[in-house]
């Protein structure tokens, strides 16, 4: 199986994200760079199908070069090969932009080592959370696309792909090539192993660069939403507090 | 027919609740915008859909049809939705940013190349559209232009309160069939397992979480008892999942389930940002915690300072005394 | 329903606190290891109403604490370092706290193995139970060591594991419950209010974000926030936080299977400085190798903006590679652990990377407590606690950690980084006793610099100061002495057999030494003569001209300082005190200043330059610059005069440390240079050589039995054991009158010692040198160690040839009993013993010219 992974760098944040002064971005001074959490698991089926069935896990993505990083983690659990593309414009593009190059991208590729029998995107990006980049490249590419898939069967020449609804499961039966759109919770990511870092420092990446057209979104700035200052009210310090939590069950109508 | 077009979202003819918000958030952009709500579905006709637009308020509805479209695909319907460009005149066209909803819009402005704005909190037409829309799950906002004169956006979920319209609309449906392509039948839905019956986590209306402090897999069973004395749901922080003490689909959290629950009482749960943005749409919360400085105690509005394992039996006992059943 | 949220009240068995309290006698900043075990010490002792504050959630309230190793390897060579260390253990035990899992320190190089025998050494002195292994042995105790790239072990039982967190909860809980403590966490200072004090400004509030809080006292124990904290109130903690890298690499079966938290001892590979310590599954790598990489404080994330807490940064991958392919290389399993959590952990790195505890210099009672280590943390809030209540500590003497040590120049963050980053990575380094600085060094020069910069001079760094060890300069006056080299690299590092030529050539003809690095104040005024004498055992009411030598005594009847003083005039007074001392000096004078102005303090040292000249033709040489006359009848031995030395106006006072005749001369510091070249051109005729600081502050002085402050002199022994106590005491009231008076009373259950060593010669045939570093135990001729009644172990407080009496000389305190002239017992240097014998004991130590003919001649 040829599988390409599609991962974006965000920052690693605490419970308050600060922005920079210019509105214009996350404050990342202090923070660590990390891979979307639905991605790592993206990249985590990939190795995991790879593991059983054969095949090639190229992770791909779509950043400034310091987004090397994650594709040498990504090297660390399993990527076996790596593209960077670059986007020195020191803000993200907008996602039909985002889309645009990708989809060049996987032109690109596919050109030069073939068809990838499936294309993983996480479900929606930590920072941004646009929701529709995987969808965009799999249209264009005329690849079917299923987001939030939280198990993956490979049947053959097709892939039962399943997600979680309210109440219960949806399965999916998809052709190869297939794009998906993986949710956390489909596997738990390994970690890098000591060995795995140390060897992923001698991946070879592939750096391209690439002309995105005029976008159409525009970031103005960056804000936190106003915190609402909640007054607490303790309804004790002891199992004694039981009969007033009762009271407010009844009051809310849901005793 | 210009307008604010709004998707309903339906599982088989029945309507998501969630689509209640995308009516009173649509017909207030239309407000704004000076036009008039059109509601859409897709596939199937059910007098579900009907209702809802009465409730709300809406007059125009359109079901998009096409014997293709026998079920939920999402290429299928974002291929439906996309077609009402060609078929109508929409000045925009809205959902709920549930899954499906940004799903389907996704689709839809990917195939009519047009752009799409997830999550959105406030929505504005000056010269450009102007925007506010939520990042990392809610915890910041962005402000965002978007140029052209079309476009497709999703309202946050949870965002928007919904408010059925005081007097219910008289309802006009129109049935519009589509052209769709065949080979897009390919990602229909193919098969489905249920899995719990009655409420589930994001619909419940008593949500019971546990996070480290609760210790174990097994000590979940108060937590269990108590969410079935409530007919309410269990759900858990991310730091349980990651000890493997529960499944990840009982998640609350930014990569797991966002709830919505009259109340949400969360025990022994510190309140990291990522669990917090899931839980923060609950309309009431009870944190109980013996950290009287944990980040979900401060955020709560009401909370015990006490060690779950001995509030929650107690809790249990009181409504089992009430109830007259012990 | 119940009220509102307090969130002040952390328990409701604490003090019941409705409202953020207003008052409080004592506020402890800072709820790490420190501020925790503090606060509870500080309630046994009697305080009733301090409160604890933190910006942070509790327990982890986020700083270094939260995510220490908490592992603790006893065997320091450290006298202070032991004490807080065993004092620790000796409290997590007694809370049921530790783990004692044993640890070993490996070597993959020869020179490791020669460290080990030297911690052998250390261990045996401070009754640490060790032992070396063969690298068969370190197998057969962590069967996942790779024995093939080491050379061996050091192996000590009693390395224990301890719960820092939850030592902190008890500790906080129990001040709670005897109703003296109050605790807010999440609460940040933003202002410490000061208010005029007795001599300098004194704390009167702490100002939160919820409340303001007036006090008495306020302790910062904030880790590495505590610069920024005390700089609120006008102090200086000179510290930076650096990083220390650690990573959880797991799991593993062969530690999954022994379910336990520590199955194994901790490892500690000394030569990579890192460390491998087991956490059930899981084994935690951390390390001291990688390049220095510091924060400023500004910089570090605030508790919400952080990842994962503020001082666990986010981990730097490419730094910590190269440790990993050799923790890899030592336990194989290694490389196929998941990364599970790594950190670029914070931790407090302090200028010459000991503690900065006590009262700070410019704010009184201000405290500091921080750049503390889990292993040293319970022992140091008792150490703090005792220091607060009876202004002096029991647990150790403090003065290697005492936050006044540093001078001005040293408090500033150039220097505080480029000493931390040169001694990040010695953290498991080998630190040779003598080793200097190679950073900030050039800072502090006295007048004389190009001139001994052109002779030579090997400069030792004196308390900041450059000061000429030996001069490059005397080569020749080697083979002239026919002095002996040292055969072994270790014990000629930092030495030269250059010293002891100058000094016999002192002793024969004449020597100038640069004492430009002596530490000058003066105190005038009304009231100082009253306030002199509080300050000092000896009378201090004497004629003009006259001179004291005093101990400074603590509350306790311990040395805090010894030091020279001049009366200049009836309300005037020279104080004389070592290039090391005088930070701590300053602060204790400075503090008990009588605060209604009748006594200023002034220092000097930057203003006055000092000259040493000493040897049998230093009165004949001096005489020839002058017309004064010089001789004995009219300038005898310890008195001063003003004296025109060619036409250069100088303050002479006739004194010896060296114990030859001779002069220190003192000139202001712009006439420094010109006296130099004045008595070095009229030298010539005497043969006066300049001589360095190993002749003046070692074998000189040894050879006559001199005291040193720090080494001999430390707060734990009285001046009647130290042979100090003068016949009679003083009509004055003085401080630690009270606890000297008692010490008299009793038979001193020590005394120093001087002991010669019979045979130097090791068991591989050659002369070894014992350091006086400190850590050399003196032992019975059964080789046990020697402690005496008061359980003050026997070991070397200074070694070090004596030309001139052709012996190699030990200072040690002994038991009394062991006291006598000709007691033979042995020393231990480097894992082996060799035979020395008292030679001296009591108030007269010389065995150089005993009787002081030549000084006085």
């Amino acid at each position: 199986m040829r599988i390409l992974v599609c991962v974006k760098r965000v920052p690693a944040p605490g419970s308050r994200i600060n922005v920079t002064e210019d509105g214009l971005s996350v404050d990342t001074a202090h923070l660590g760079f990390t891979t979307s959490p639905h991605e790592e698991c993206a990249l985590e089926e990939a190795a995991q199908l790879i593991e059983e069935h054969g095949g090639s896990v190229c992770v791909l993505t779509v950043g400034p070069a310091e987004a090397e990083e994650q594709l040498r983690y990504a090297a660390s659990v399993g990527g076996t090969d790596f593209s960077l593309v670059l986007n020195d414009t020191g803000q993200d593009w907008d996602p039909q932009q985002t889309a645009a190059s990708i989809g060049e991208a996987v032109h690109q590729l596919e050109a030069e080592t073939g068809i990838f029998d499936l294309i993983l995107f996480g479900n929606e990006s930590a920072d941004a959370g646009g929701y529709q980049v995987g969808v965009r490249v799999a249209v264009a590419l005329n690849r079917p696309i299923v987001n939030g898939i939280k198990g993956i069967e490979v049947e053959g020449e097709s892939l039962a792909a399943s997600r979680e609804v309210d109440g219960g499961i949806e399965v999916y039966s998809l052709p190869t090539p297939a794009v998906l759109g993986i949710k956390e919770g489909i596997n738990l990511p390994r970690y890098p192993t000591m060995k795995g870092r140390l060897a992923s420092k001698k991946a070879e990446i592939q750096t391209t660069e690439t002309k995105v057209p005029a976008g159409t979104q525009r970031l103005v700035r960056l804000h936190r939403p106003e915190e609402k200052v909640t007054e607490t009210e303790v309804l004790g310090d002891g199992p004694e507090a039981a009969t007033k939590i009762v009271d407010l069950l009844d009051e809310l109508g849901v005793l | 027919m210009p307008g604010v077009y709004v998707l309903a979202e339906h599982d088989r003819g029945v309507t998501d609740p969630a689509t209640h918000e995308a009516f009173t958030a649509a017909s207030a952009l239309a407000a704004n915008l000076g036009e008039s709500v059109v509601a859409v579905c897709v596939g199937s006709f059910d007098s579900d859909f009907e209702i809802a637009c009465s409730q709300y308020g809406i007059s125009e509805g359109i079901i998009l049809t096409s014997p293709l479209i026998t079920d939920y695909g999402p290429e299928i319907w974002g291929q439906a939705v996309a077609d009402l460009l060609k078929l109508c005149d929409p000045r925009v066209i809205v959902a709920v940013g549930t899954d499906k909803g940004n799903e389907v819009l996704a689709q839809a402005s990917a195939r009519s190349d047009m752009p799409f704005v997830a999550n959105c909190v406030e929505v504005e037409h000056k010269a450009d559209w102007a925007i506010t829309r939520t990042q990392w799950g809610g915890s910041l906002l962005e402000d965002v232009t978007v140029s052209g004169d079309f476009l497709f956006l999703s309202y946050a979920h949870h965002a928007v309160e919904p408010v059925p319209s005081a007097t219910p609309s008289e309802v006009t449906l129109q049935l519009l069939e589509v052209e769709v392509d065949s080979a897009l039948t390919r990602t229909l839905v193919q098969e489905r397992t249920t899995l719990t019956e009655g409420a589930t986590l994001s619909t419940a209306s008593v949500v019971i979480s546990g996070g480290r402090g609760v210790g174990s897999a097994d000590a979940f069973a108060p937590l269990e008892e108590l969410a079935e004395l409530l007919s309410g749901k269990v759900g858990c922080s991310r730091a349980v999942t990651n000890n493997g003490w529960r499944s990840h689909a009982d998640q609350v959290g930014q990569t797991g389930t966002r709830i919505a629950p009259e109340i949400y009482i969360a025990c022994g749960i510190s309140g990291a940002i990522q669990h917090w943005v899931g839980a923060m749409a609950s309309k009431n919360i009870l944190a109980i915690n013996t950290d009287p400085e944990a980040n979900m105690v401060t955020k709560a509005g009401y909370a015990v300072i006490a060690d779950l394992h001995e509030v929650v039996p107690a809790v249990i006992d009181e409504i089992k005394r009430r109830r007259g059943t012990t | 329903m119940a009220g509102r949220l307090d969130r002040a009240v952390e328990s409701k068995r604490g003090p019941r606190v409705s409202d953020f309290p207003k008052e409080a006698q004592c506020v402890v900043i800072g709820a790490g290891i420190v501020g925790n075990c503090l606060v509870s010490h500080l309630s046994e002792m009697g305080w009733e109403d301090i409160v604890l504050l933190d910006k942070g959630p509790l327990p982890n309230p986020g700083g270094s604490t939260g995510h220490a190793s908490n592992f603790i390897f006893p065997v320091d060579h450290s006298k202070e370092i032991v004490d807080l260390t065993l004092e620790s253990q000796r409290q997590y035990e007694e809370m049921g706290l530790q783990n004692t899992c044993g640890g070993i320190e490996v070597a993959r190089t020869q020179e490791r193995m020669e460290e080990f025998k030297r911690r052998m050494t250390s261990a045996k002195c401070w009754g640490i139970h060790s032992s070396l292994l063969t690298p068969s042995e370190v197998k057969e105790l962590v069967p996942f060591v790779s024995e093939d790239i080491i050379l061996g072990g050091f192996y000590t039982p009693s390395v224990s594991a301890v719960d820092s967190l939850e030592t902190g909860t008890q500790m906080r809980k129990k001040a709670q419950e005897a109703g003296h403590l109050a605790v807010f966490a999440n609460t940040e200072v933003l202002d410490i209010e000061t208010a005029e004090g007795r001599n300098k400004p004194r704390v009167s509030a702490v100002v939160t974000d919820k409340g303001r809080i007036e006090c008495e006292t306020v302790v910062v124990a904030c880790g590495v926030w505590s610069p920024r904290i005390a700089e609120m109130a006008g102090a200086t903690i000179p510290l930076t936080p650096a990083v220390h890298q650690m990573a959880d690499v797991g799991p593993f079966d062969v530690l999954v299977e022994t379910q336990q938290e520590l199955a194994y001892p901790i490892v500690r590979d000394m030569d990579t400085f890192c460390y491998e310590r087991q956490t059930a599954g899981s084994m935690e790598v951390g390390s001291y190798a990688h390049r220095p990489i510091l924060h400023r404080v500004e910089d570090i994330p605030s508790n919400d903006e952080a990842a994962l807490s503020p001082t666990e940064m986010p981990f730097t991958a490419d730094d910590f590679d190269q440790q990993m392919e050799e923790a890899i290389e030592l336990m194989e399993f290694l490389g196929d652990g998941e990364i599970k959590y790594a950190i670029n952990g914070l931790l407090s790195l302090t200028p010459d990377a000991n503690p900065v505890l006590g009262p700070t210099v410019e704010v009184e009672n201000l405290w500091s407590a921080a750049a503390v280590w889990i292993k040293e943390g319970p022992g140091v809030g008792r150490l703090m606690a005792e220091w607060m209540t009876y202004g002096y500590p029991h647990v150790t003497d403090p003065h290697g950690a005492d936050v006044t040590r540093f001078y001005p120049q040293q408090r500033n963050v150039h220097h505080i980084e480029a000493r931390a980053e040169e001694h990040f990575n010695k953290t498991y380094g080998i630190v040779h006793p003598r080793e200097q600085w190679a950073t900030r060094r050039n800072v502090t020069n006295g007048p004389l610099k190009a001139r001994t910069d052109a002779l030579g001079a090997f400069y030792f760094e004196a308390g900041g100061w450059e000061r000429p060890h030996w001069y490059e300069s005397n080569a020749d006056l080697v083979e002239q002495y026919d002095i002996e080299s040292r055969e072994h690299e270790w014990d000629s590092r930092w030495w030269t057999p250059i010293s002891d030529a100058e000094h016999l050539h002192m002793r024969e003809h004449a020597a100038i030494v640069d004492l430009s690095a002596f530490q000058i104040f003066e105190v005038s005024g009304p009231g100082v003569l009253d306030y002199i004498e509080r300050m000092v055992v000896n009378k201090c009411d004497l004629t003009v001209g006259s001179s004291i030598y005093t101990p400074v005594l603590n509350q306790s009847g311990g040395f805090r300082s010894d030091l020279t003083i001049l009366r200049l005039a009836t309300d005037r007074f020279r104080i004389i005190t070592g290039a090391f001392d005088g930070g701590r000096d300053e602060y204790w004078f400075r503090e008990n200043l009588p605060g209604d102005g009748s006594v200023q303090f002034e220092n000097r040292t930057n203003a006055v330059c000092t000259l040493g000249v000493w040897g049998p033709r230093s009165i004949e040489l001096l005489s020839s610059l002058t017309e004064d006359d010089l001789s004995q009848d009219a300038f005898p031995y310890g008195s001063h005069q003003e004296v025109l030395i060619s036409g250069i106006p100088t303050e002479m006072f006739r004194v010896s440390y060296v114990g030859d005749a001779g002069f220190e001369v003192y000139t202001p510091m712009q006439h420094g240079l010109a006296l130099w070249d004045a008595i070095i051109e009229a030298g010539s005729s005497v043969k006066l050589r300049p001589v360095g600081a190993a002749v003046y502050g070692t074998s000189g002085r040894l050879e006559k039995g001199y005291r040193l402050m720090g080494s001999e002199l430390e707060d734990e022994y009285t001046p009647v054991e130290s042979g100090l106590a003068r016949p009679k005491v003083k009509a004055a009231d003085f401080i630690g009158k009270e606890a000297y008076l008692a010490a008299r009373n009793e038979e001193p259950c020590a005394q120093l010692c001087v002991l010669t060593v019979e045979d130097l010669t090791c068991e591989a045939g050659y002369r070894r040198f014992p350091m006086g570093a400190g850590n050399e135990p003196i032992l019975t001729p059964n080789g046990d160690r020697i402690v005496d009644a008061k359980g003050r172990v026997s070991r070397v407080t200074t070694a070090g040839n004596a030309p001139s009496v052709g012996q190699y000389l030990l200072m040690a305190y002994l038991p009394s009993e062991l006291c006598e002239v000709g007691t033979q017992l042995q020393v231990m240097y480097q894992n082996e013993h060799y035979p020395v014998t008292v030679a001296a004991s009591g108030a007269n130590l010389a065995l150089f010219d005993p009787n002081n003919e030549r000084m006085k001649a």
